[in-house]
């Protein structure tokens, strides 16, 4: 079974080169690849890319598929479909469900409905503390046995730092890694904006950029101290940049993400209390989120997610402050990215090393790259395409989204997964 | 007509002679409230209804004799009574009064922004009657109603508004409404009750008493807000009163025709002196009171020929 993709672009964020050519997938992973035209190349099927984009796929790292406890916002199965629509070909998910994911039965059953009905590859990370509670450390050697890939407590701060040195120098031993979300949860307790003139003009309550810097610079001290491998899941604030680039320059095994929409969006965009702009920690002035651009452009930041929230009306149609958090993403992040390189602020291959080929490499996944023997996790899109998101028509259950009625550009035509094809925007 | 608004949810998207129609409408209100014909019939046939989801004596008395006087059938709900406690959002809440077809709503929530969402769910004229930590535009239009009967103007005076900015909506709203007739405007108060980002405002920011009040026309004084506050804002209230506390020594700064504003309750001994309070010289607080009659029977009477005029034209 050989399918040839020929009149390519290809994205190949390892060589970080963008160049016409052609790829062979075979037995569902990548068997050739070649600039230029594929010369004396047989294949069974034959597929003509009209020189759009083929990249690896996406590997999102944090998404919430709100199961167990949550199926009427989303579920294995609809995140799965919306994530094959958007070039995710790996959803890395978030133990934040309800009860926590901090069993190895609860994960292996996860790790089932995985397999069985979510269209793309599903890993699921399970919580680094009992309930995510910040008190005892989980079964952490029987949860990496159970196939948990990272260990967190989403947005759940571990406030005491003995429980989160111990649970780091015990993960230390199994060389496993830990994910948190750097704030100081006193600082921003309550917060719903970030704080300045825009939130004080609204009257709503805010917490200052310096908490998410405070939360990080207690977390580097632990991995000094315990060595334990670390991933920030969101640094969104400049004030916390010069913190990450000291840990690097001293060789700590510390990495960084940030979701898209602190990329894309600013503190105004909320506007007049939409709560689709609600999210954690809460969108930041321009000049952060600029800086946070110049960071990936850098490599400072290392990783780019969705952060896949997905919140019912309910949740959402509230007043601001009591509203819930997150968007919903796995079908914008492409789309949104695509502002970026539209800008001329980030190349194909910079965006799709922070969104295939970093992630894959934290979390020691063969995926993530285009390359002869990789697994043949593809998207192929067509970055100018103009389009208007209408949020009734995404794939997700809940419509969560802040781009609702925006102009976007970038469209996903196929995305494989394994060698297969799990979505087609061509076919019916 | 200057006044084109479907609402009244702030201050912000009023321009300046909006405000102006209003307050002069306002006057002449408050001028025919002092003689013993005080009905008017700009309401006549339609229902007014108060949505208080905070506690309020002074300003829901005030929308209510408001609407009587302008013929309106008033109907006052008690939320913190209500379905309300058994769970029903504030959506629900909306559109079930909104199938009742009233023609004003007066709304008060303690969250900012809940009076916006609200205003997008219903079909008839929503007003302000404070949200949160965000706008009271009656209160701002009431003060400057009293501004301008007593200092002849509402433009190029020397305004201070001390105490307590950062929990409160009345600071904003009259931030934004002086700042829009060209004002100076002086904000004073402890570096912990100033709003982040302030000094972007427009406004110059003091925490010096005594050097805020310099050559100030007005002294508007702020409630310190308690209930609003999760602790550690001040040490004490005693030495907030020390600090803050408007005494004489303290008006003493200000011009000598300043006059004291404060849009009650009051708390004596904590932001002002009991004496001063009652100076009819120099204290203003009760016509602050009446002026807000006069002016939310105009904001309403306004928001009224609006709403008749939209009716009209779908009709």
């Amino acid at each position: 079974m050989t399918t040839l993709l020929e009149n390519a672009r290809l994205i190949d964020p390892e060589a970080d080169s963008d160049a016409p050519g052609w790829l062979l997938i075979s037995d569902g992973v990548i068997a050739g690849i070649g600039t230029g035209s594929p010369e004396g190349i047989e294949a069974r099927t034959r597929i003509d890319c009209n020189g759009q984009a083929l990249a690896p796929g996406i590997i999102d790292i944090g998404v919430k598929t709100c199961e167990p406890g949550e199926r009427h916002k989303e579920s294995i199965r609809t995140a799965g479909l919306a994530a094959a629509a958007g070039g995710v070909t790996t959803m890395v998910t978030r133990p934040d469900t309800t009860p926590a994911l901090d069993t190895p039965e609860v994960l292996a059953f996860v790790r089932r409905r995985g397999a069985e009905v979510a269209r793309v590859r599903m890993l699921p990370m399970a919580a680094l503390t009992k309930g995510r509670a910040g008190a005892e450390m989980t079964e952490i050697g029987f949860l990496m046995d159970a196939g948990a890939v990272a260990f967190t407590d989403c947005d759940h701060v571990v406030r005491n730092p003995k429980v989160l040195a111990r649970a780091m120098t015990y993960a230390r031993s199994l060389g496993a890694l830990i994910i948190a979300h750097p704030q100081d949860p006193d600082l921003s307790a309550g917060a719903a904006v970030t704080s300045g003139k825009f939130a004080s003009l609204r009257g709503l309550p805010a917490v200052s950029p310096m908490a998410e810097r405070m939360g990080l610079e207690r977390d580097l001290a632990l991995v000094e101290m315990t060595r334990a491998r670390y991933h920030a899941d969101q640094i969104t604030a400049a004030a916390s940049l010069p913190a990450l680039a000291r840990a690097k320059q001293a060789g700590l095994d510390v990495t960084a993400g940030v979701s898209i929409h602190h990329l894309t969006l600013n503190e105004f965009d909320v506007g007049d209390y939409r709560t689709f702009f609600k999210v954690k920690p809460p969108l930041r002035p321009e000049d952060d989120r600029m800086a946070m651009v110049e960071a990936v452009h850098d490599g400072q930041i290392d990783i780019i997610s969705s952060m896949h929230t997905p919140q019912d009306e309910e949740s959402k149609r509230l007043p601001f402050e009591v509203a819930a958090s997150g968007a919903v993403a796995l079908e914008t992040l492409l789309p949104a990215a695509m502002r970026l390189y539209h800008a001329g602020q980030l190349t194909l291959p910079q965006l799709f090393r922070a969104m295939a080929l970093n992630p894959a490499r934290r979390l020691g996944l063969p995926s993530g790259r285009l390359a002869q023997g990789a697994p043949a996790d593809l998207v192929l899109f067509d970055p100018d395409a103009p389009f208007v998101l209408d949020r009734s028509r995404l794939r997700s259950k809940s419509k969560n989204t802040p781009f609702d009625g925006m102009r976007m550009e970038g469209r996903v035509s196929l995305t494989v997964v394994a060698g297969e094809t799990v979505y087609d925007r061509s076919a019916p | 007509m200057t006044f084109s608004k479907r609402h009244l949810l702030g201050i912000e998207p009023l321009s300046p002679p909006e405000i102006t129609t209003l307050l002069d409408l306002a006057d002449r209100y408050a001028e025919r409230e002092r003689t013993t014909d005080k009905h008017a019939t700009a309401l006549a046939g339609m229902t007014q209804i108060n949505m208080f989801f905070e506690n309020s004596t002074r300003t829901q008395a005030s929308f209510e004799i408001a609407g009587k006087r302008l013929g309106a059938d008033v109907m006052n709900m008690a939320m913190q009574t209500s379905s309300v406690k058994k769970g029903e959002t504030l959506i629900d809440t909306a559109l079930t009064l909104n199938a009742m077809h009233p023609d004003l709503l007066v709304v008060r929530h303690p969250h900012s922004g809940a009076v916006n969402l609200l205003a997008e769910k219903v079909n008839c004229a929503v007003l302000n009657a404070g949200d949160g930590r965000h706008e009271h535009p009656t209160q701002a239009l009431l003060d400057a109603l009293t501004i301008r009967r007593r200092k002849g103007r509402l433009h190029r005076l020397n305004i201070a508004i001390c105490g307590d900015i950062a929990h409160s909506r009345v600071a904003r709203s009259n931030i934004l409404l002086l700042g829009k007739m060209e004002n100076r405007v002086k904000l004073i108060g402890p570096p912990t009750l100033m709003p982040a980002g302030v000094a972007d405002w427009g406004v110059e920011v003091y925490d010096d008493m005594a050097r805020g009040l310099e050559g100030a026309d007005v002294v508007m004084m702020l409630r310190l807000q308690r209930e609003r506050m999760d602790g550690g804002f001040i040490p004490s209230e005693r030495e907030y009163y020390h600090r803050y506390g408007l005494d004489a020594e303290k008006l003493a700064c200000a011009k000598e025709d300043a006059i004291v504003m404060h849009p009650g309750p009051m708390n004596r001994g904590v932001e002002i002196d009991g004496t001063i309070a009652d100076d009819i010289n120099r204290s203003v607080i009760q016509e602050q009171v009446e002026m807000g009659v006069a002016v939310r029977m105009a904001a309403m009477d306004l928001l009224a020929q609006n709403l008749a005029a939209e009716r009209a034209a779908h009709a």
